[in-house]
């Protein structure tokens, strides 16, 4: 039986496909519990009770509002690029969870274990912008359009930065691979992590994920107040389905890359407790929280304040940390902290 | 990385290095106030270079052999740094009275210089295209300075569509000799091709990249762009297209067509000659009609370049000396040539039609009888310096056993001949026309004259360049 | 057939077929599309090769950035492609006998292709053993030692173009009120309000 899936060519198939599965549908279910969770959290800071109709505490609420996009009419606008306009959803989704293949939850669990798996997460983040594009020009429409051009401006602004900063990580570790990544930042618990040594870098990855995620203080490219929606607008039912839960797969993939870049991934911060997958959904369910936060209790921004930070503050910084990054890591400077090649090799 | 290896390029990092202090200082300063002064200053730095170049010995090879450092290069850089400096100098307060001096103008220039001395000391295929893109791009952007003016946009666009184009070509030949000989480096292509077997693969590659830089020498058939940029670009860019980059691209074809291909001379010397065959004659006859001087110019150049390849085409060190003397000559005429027509003007607009020199002579005698001397000069009429470079090719060329070539560019500079002394019929005999003013500032003026100088007190012995140029062909052909 | 061979045929056809739809398409965003396609097959050929660093290069510079920098130009540039096209008709004979010469030469080439004798020993010289490190380690390893000349000079030319960008397209404009963010940010309600009682019937 173990021969079956480890030689034959069918056998590493359904294999693949299995390990995916366990990633995707656990991972589903959880978003159906966090989008409940954002409302709630939402709704408490604004002394609102938030959904607390359907289940117990409103825990169901999520599941009722899928059945209802599901059985929507889908409504597609006239002069719509019918094919693109489907596409576009699905790629949104498709790309968002792609991305997982290559993200470890324990040491060896991971469905793809490649050696430039940063480089595979950021490539497929960068390709998600295409989703928001062919959306919002397909819909044949002036505001979706609009919308869509200041998204995608904006994605491809905050993921200079983010490469940036991940380099920065990635010098200290000496490889791309997330495995090699979390290993390095494993010896004194909670103080040998890298949002220590990175520590400016862990605010600006933040706030760099919040506007590559189009999250609040960023959800310029849905703007309600001027666009409407932005490159939503003309999306109704199951296309709809898709793209929201696309953004929050993406929110809760930067959840998980911090914890794994700056605190750790599976380790535990208290070195006499044990490792384990736990230690990581814990720290992915805190940063969710922050991410909610961040959403209730900020304004939104100007776009072009938006840009000006990104290009203008954000890009500098980074780019200079990079730099003193590796004269710190190259001399050994802080007692090594900034250089833990051991493990890459 | 030793540092013998930075020793080697140290030239070109100390220009890159000023061209980037420069960018940022002037960007946090005074930005376009500085223009003028930064364009001195950098016409200085490349004086200074040229000094410090000179004075190098020997050849040596650097970062395992992609650079170059021997007599030939020396002799190439200098001549590029010089030129380019005094180009600089030239234009400056030409570029000024059209509002077009930016402070970037200089900086790059000053990083194309860059790429063109990688150009002539390049040991290896990949740095001869990094260099040669350094320089192509800095010069699109230069052409199309005068961004209010349709001409000089477009001759931005043409010289970059067809510049990418040529690069192309070039990358294309380069990856097919890469693919034959399994290396980059000129030292292990000229060994796949030992023992005068020289592959297919090799063949088709080693044409490519010589119809790639035979766009950057604006040889026939690759001459297109040529008249479109010099026409469209600001006159004083003009003058440097003429000079700086013609002079590289010369330099960079002779390295590479004995350094990579030494061994498979018989080969491409039928292409070269053909090259220069049609180069003569077209920038011979196409010039005879223009009535704009710098599409002249620009025919005059691709006939220059014709005899310029001529000297390559012999394959002979005595040929190699010879295209160089001539290249000398030809940078030295082009700048004085080209101080008097960036000068050109009426009521404070720039002219370039060629019958409003009519009757020059009257106004401005000095500058007219300059003028005569450059053009019998380009005209290559016996007394002046230019008879010498011509003799010099051709001669190279008759030795090498290409008589019949010899004799086509003869003819062909008798031909071309005409239009030079047309000009000169204009400024001395012509009826009453509108009249041009030139204007010129001190430096301009000073180029005028000095080159016109040199090309009467030069024919005594050419100011000694032939012993440099043939040092310098020594080294490369051996 | 192997896996690797099925996906190959599976890239291969992608890409081509991809990059034939780009030419071909009648809508400009869709040839911009079917182009990003192709880029990812050429992307899945460059993992087959084993080339995973330059594979994801080339998706988060070419696909990330560039593509999406042509989409916007196609989509807010409003170009009738469709008539630039009924010119290009004209000289579509010509363009195919300039492509079919080119062909039959790529194919003589082809034919008659051998390599030099050192040309596999002098290719393996310079790659590291690839039991020893993989290809982003080798990469690494040559391009910061003996191609550092060439990645300096890489550099230079990047900010050649980036002069060029900004000298060709930025203006000064006079008589254009700027935003100084950092007045912006330092305006405070006490300068920027001015409290009035205004008295009914009278105004300001």
């Amino acid at each position: 039986m173990v021969e079956f899936f480890t030689t034959t060519n069918l056998g590493i198939f359904l294999l693949i496909v299995l390990q995916s599965l366990a990633v995707v549908v656990p991972l589903l279910v959880a978003l159906a519990f966090l989008l409940w969770g954002d409302r709630k959290i939402w709704a408490a800071v604004q002394l609102r009770k938030g959904p607390n109709v359907v289940g117990a505490f409103g825990l169901m609420q999520s599941f009722a509002d899928f059945l209802k996009y599901v059985l929507k009419e889908i409504v597609v606008p006239a002069g719509a690029d019918r094919f693109v306009f489907f596409l576009a959803p699905m790629l949104s989704l498709t790309l968002a969870m792609t991305a997982w293949a290559v993200i470890p939850f324990n040491d060896g669990w991971v469905v793809a274990d490649l050696n430039v798996a940063i480089l595979f997460v950021f490539a497929v983040s960068s390709l998600e912008v295409y989703g928001v594009i062919m959306g919002g020009w397909a819909s044949n429409s002036k505001y979706p359009f609009l919308g869509s051009l200041r998204s995608a401006a904006q994605m491809i602004s905050y993921e200079v930065s983010i490469g940036l900063i991940i380099i920065g990580v990635v010098i200290s570790t000496g490889s791309l691979n997330f495995g090699d990544i979390v290993m390095a930042q494993d010896g004194a618990g909670l103080f040998s992590w890298y949002w220590l040594p990175h520590f400016p870098m862990v605010f600006l990855f933040l706030i760099s994920s919040l506007a590559e995620t189009n999250r609040p203080p960023f959800d310029l490219p849905e703007a309600e107040s001027e666009l409407v929606a932005g490159y939503q607008v003309e999306y109704s039912s199951t296309p709809f389905l898709l793209f929201m839960v696309g953004e929050y797969v993406a929110i809760v993939l930067m959840c998980t890359l911090i914890s794994l870049l700056f605190f750790g991934g599976w380790l535990s911060p208290i070195k006499a407790l044990p490792d384990g997958i736990f230690w990581l959904l814990i720290k992915i369910v805190f940063f969710f929280f922050v991410f909610s936060m961040v959403k209730a209790i900020t304004p939104r921004y100007r776009y072009d304040q938006l840009m000006r930070i990104g290009w203008k503050v954000f890009l500098p910084l980074s780019l200079a940390w990079v730099v003193l990054v590796a004269f710190f890591a190259q001399y050994g400077l802080f007692w090594g902290a900034y250089a833990r090649w051991t493990v890459g090799g | 990385m030793m540092s013998s290896d930075i020793q080697i390029v140290l030239p070109e990092i100390l220009l890159s290095v000023y061209a980037m202090a420069a960018l940022i200082g002037a960007v946090y300063t005074g930005k376009d106030r500085l223009a003028a002064p930064l364009t001195w200053l950098t016409a200085l730095v490349m004086a200074l270079l040229a000094v410090m170049i000179a004075g190098g010995e020997g050849a040596r090879e650097g970062f395992n052999g992609m650079v170059v450092d021997d007599a030939y290069a020396r002799f190439a850089k200098v001549a590029i740094l010089l030129s380019a400096g005094a180009v600089l100098v030239v234009g400056t307060e030409a570029m000024a009275r059209r509002g077009l001096l930016k402070f970037e103008y200089p900086i790059l220039i000053a990083l194309s210089v860059v790429g063109m001395m990688v150009m002539v000391s390049a040991g290896d295929l990949i740095a001869l295209y990094m260099g040669l893109e350094l320089q192509s791009l800095a010069l699109y952007v230069v052409a199309s300075l005068n961004r209010d003016s349709v001409k000089s946009t477009e001759a931005g666009m043409k010289y970059f569509v067809l510049g990418a184009l040529s690069s192309g070509l070039m990358l294309y030949g380069a990856s097919l000799v890469y693919g034959y000989s399994g290396t980059t480096l000129f030292g292990g292509i000229i060994g796949a091709a030992n023992d005068g077997h020289v592959g297919m693969g090799l063949l088709i590659g080693l044409t490519f990249v010589l119809s790639g830089m035979a766009f950057k020498v604006s040889a026939v058939p690759f001459h297109m762009w040529t008249p479109d940029v010099y026409e469209g670009a600001p006159t004083p860019v003009t003058a440097f297209f003429a000079t700086a980059p013609k002079l590289a691209a010369m330099g960079l074809f002779a390295r590479v067509m004995f350094d990579a291909f030494g061994n498979a001379v018989a080969d491409w010397q039928q292409i070269v000659a053909f090259l220069a065959l049609l180069s003569m004659f077209l920038g011979a006859i196409a010039a005879i009609g223009q009535t704009n001087i710098k599409r002249l110019m620009a025919y005059s150049s691709i006939s220059h370049m014709g005899f310029a390849l001529l000297g390559l085409a012999a394959g002979t060190e005595f040929g190699v000396q010879a295209m160089l003397i001539y290249m000398a000559i030809y940078l030295t005429m082009n700048i004085g040539t080209f101080a008097f027509i960036l000068s050109m003007e009426r009521d404070g607009k720039p002219v370039t039609d060629i019958a409003s020199m009519k009757l020059y002579s009257r106004a401005e005698p000095m500058k007219a009888a300059a003028m005569l001397i450059l053009m019998f000069s380009l005209a290559g009429v016996p007394p002046m310096v230019g008879f010498f470079g011509k003799y010099a090719v051709l001669n190279a060329a008759v030795q090498s056993g290409l008589t019949w070539l010899a004799v086509a560019g003869v003819i062909a500079s008798v031909i071309g001949a005409f239009y030079y002394l047309r000009i000169v019929f204009f400024m001395y005999f012509g009826d009453e026309g509108e009249g041009v003013q030139t204007p010129m500032a001190p430096a301009a003026w000073a180029a005028l004259m000095g080159s016109a100088a040199i090309m009467v007190l030069g024919a005594i012995n050419l100011f000694g360049i032939e012993g440099a140029a043939a040092a310098a062909a020594a080294a490369l052909v051996n | 057939m192997s896996v690797a061979d099925f996906a190959f045929y599976i890239l291969a056809i992608t890409t081509v077929a991809s990059g034939f739809c780009t030419v071909v398409s009648k809508n400009p965003v869709h040839s911009v599309l079917w182009l990003i396609a192709s880029f990812l097959g050429a992307a899945g050929l460059f993992v087959l090769l084993g080339a995973e660093f330059l594979a994801m290069l080339l998706i988060i510079v070419y696909v990330g950035a560039v593509a999406v920098l042509f989409l916007f130009v196609v989509m807010m540039l409003d170009v009738d492609f469709a008539e630039l096209k009924a010119g290009m008709a004209q000289s579509v004979p010509l363009a195919l006998l300039i492509g079919v010469i080119l062909l039959l030469q790529l194919g003589s080439v082809i034919g008659v292709w051998q390599f030099s004798d050192g040309a596999e020993a002098a290719r393996a010289a310079i790659t590291p053993a690839i039991e020893e490190t993989h290809n982003t380690m080798a990469l690494g390893q040559v391009l910061y030692t003996d191609y550092i000349l060439l990645f300096q000079l890489a550099g230079l030319i990047l900010l050649v173009a980036m002069i060029g960008a900004i000298v060709l397209t930025l203006r000064h404009r006079t008589n254009v009120k700027r935003q100084n963010v950092v007045a912006q940010m330092h305006r405070d309600p006490a300068q920027a309000l001015e409290m009035l009682d205004v008295k009914p019937g009278q105004g300001l």
